[in-house]
């Protein structure tokens, strides 16, 4: 399963207040963190739809991190509760799907914990490379052969037809 | 040989509610009769395959598609259909999103056999399977080939209208049916291409009399462990999953009204992308409580969650299918 030089894809969801300032430290303070990641800025973890989530791996993402204030913290005062919540829930979910749950990874990290997300993040894509590509299938993908239907017919020219007086 | 506009209506992978909802409409079905020649439909008269292929391209008016793709005939009828028809309507859940028969898609073809011909409750000895192609001494068969995932209707071929429901409600067909009549005597425009008809925009809870207040609950539960469900307070807050909040308006809340769940047959609402999504957001706000540990022990409370928030979704859902439901 796993490739030679698996570099896993990882959709990073981050917070305004919090976890994108944490990223943004840990640049200026020159803490390297693997490139893996692509942050994803929403105003806060509450914001994340977990749609957003289910959509990252249905495009190929390996792993979908989810960051956001620590609980007591939130600038919205309980929304990464409710991140919290969606996040364990979708895990149950998507874990049925076969999706392993450790492709998905919830990180409370505070504007000044830069060096933390940076931990965090190396240590989530070792995991990631570990459990090896997803490769979401798609529709596409799977039935090459039949192609589909183009021709769309429009309604609106459907109904000229002629009607008995 | 009259000149009437003509429809037809077709079951692919489903269960023939569809069917029954269309004849449910009453004597609304008389002016179909009136204004249409029905020139094929399996469940009410005898044509055969051979007769729509000799029909020319685009000569059926209306076509109601109900059923998901579940077999390679499944999908030639659907192309053939396609081909055939001037508006092609995805008629039903099954064929909008998969519906029942999608949650297939959690398992791959061979557990679905095992399933079918090697469990304990089936005398099967000789191990015996279905198989596509067979040589008896009358000469060779063919049987539909099973496929790998169900797919729905607009995964195989353009449609043209969608009409959500399992089964659509009568009188939203009825009206559907009442536009098409008016838009062929020009006497009312169709709606524009795509669109979901014989349905709201809004959710299952906009039509629901139950009265809503701030959801907190400490345990989910299944309906049938309810001893008394209160009947003017809504479902969720009395802790029973009820997928109202992700669901299409247009049913009339006929299931909250007599107590019993929202379990989503009408699809997702307008603009929601995921249904399953939309529906882990509501149940996970409802949660009362910030603990971690208590918060699964909560959510145990929904022992399936597949099957809770994609019950009739799944093929039309992002994910589309398990992982062992894409294995080669």
């Amino acid at each position: 399963m796993s490739d030679q030089h698996f570099e896993p894809v990882i959709i990073g969801f981050t917070c305004n207040w919090c976890s994108y300032r944490a990223a943004d430290l840990a640049g200026t303070a020159r803490v390297k963190y693997a490139p893996n990641v692509r942050l994803i800025r929403l105003m806060c973890s509450g914001r994340l739809d977990p749609t957003f989530v289910i959509k990252a791996f249905a495009s190929g993402a390996d792993g979908v991190l989810i960051t956001g204030c620590h609980p007591g913290e939130c600038h919205y005062i309980e929304q990464n509760y409710k991140a919290m919540r969606r996040y364990l829930l979708l895990r149950r979910v998507l874990t049925q799907m076969g999706i392993e749950p450790e492709r998905i990874k919830l990180v409370w990290a505070s504007a000044a914990e830069g060096v933390k997300l940076a931990g965090e993040i190396n240590a989530f894509v070792d995991d990631v490379r570990a459990l090896g590509p997803l490769h979401w299938m798609h529709e596409s993908a799977l039935h090459q052969e039949d192609e589909l239907h183009t021709t769309h017919s429009h309604a609106s020219e459907a109904m000229a037809v002629e009607v008995p007086a | 040989m009259t000149s009437k506009p003509k429809f037809a209506m077709y079951w692919a992978s489903s269960c023939g509610g569809c069917e029954i909802a269309v004849l449910n409409i009453g004597e609304k079905i008389l002016d179909v009769d009136a204004n249409f020649d029905v020139v094929f439909w399996p469940v009410a008269m005898d044509a055969k395959y051979k007769d729509v292929e000799a029909l020319e391209d685009g000569a059926i008016t209306l076509t109601l598609f109900n059923g998901g793709m579940r077999t390679d005939e499944n999908a030639d009828m659907a192309r053939l259909l396609r081909r055939k028809s001037k508006i092609l309507v995805s008629f039903g859940s099954c064929a909008c999103e998969g519906c029942i028969p999608g949650l297939a898609n959690l398992s791959s073809v061979k557990d679905i056999f095992d399933a079918a011909y090697a469990s304990v409750s089936t005398d099967n000895p000789n191990n015996l399977r279905p198989r596509s192609d067979c040589a008896v001494p009358e000469g060779q068969i063919h049987i539909p080939v099973f496929s790998q995932l169900v797919r729905t209707l607009d995964q195989v071929v353009a449609v043209d209208y969608y009409i959500p429901g399992c089964p659509p409600e009568s009188h939203q067909i009825a009206a559907v049916i009442d536009v098409v009549i008016k838009a062929l005597h020009g006497e009312a425009e169709l709606p524009p291409a795509g669109a979901t008809i014989g349905a709201g925009v809004s959710t299952c809870c906009d039509e629901c009399p139950r009265a809503r207040n701030v959801k907190t609950i400490k345990a989910f539960v299944r309906i049938q462990d309810v001893e008394k469900i209160d009947p003017s307070l809504c479902l969720l807050e009395q802790g029973i999953p009820c997928n109202g909040p992700a669901t299409r308006s247009g049913c009339g809340a006929l299931c909250p009204k007599v107590s019993a769940q929202c379990i989503g047959c009408y699809g997702p609402a307008e603009g929601v992308i995921d249904f399953g999504a939309r529906l882990i957001s509501a149940y996970a706000s409802v949660i009362d409580s910030n603990d971690p540990a208590e918060i699964e022990r909560i959510l145990d409370g929904i022992p399936d969650p597949v099957g809770q928030v994609y019950r009739f979704n799944l093929a039309k859902s992002l994910l589309q299918a398990a992982r062992p439901a894409w294995a080669k």
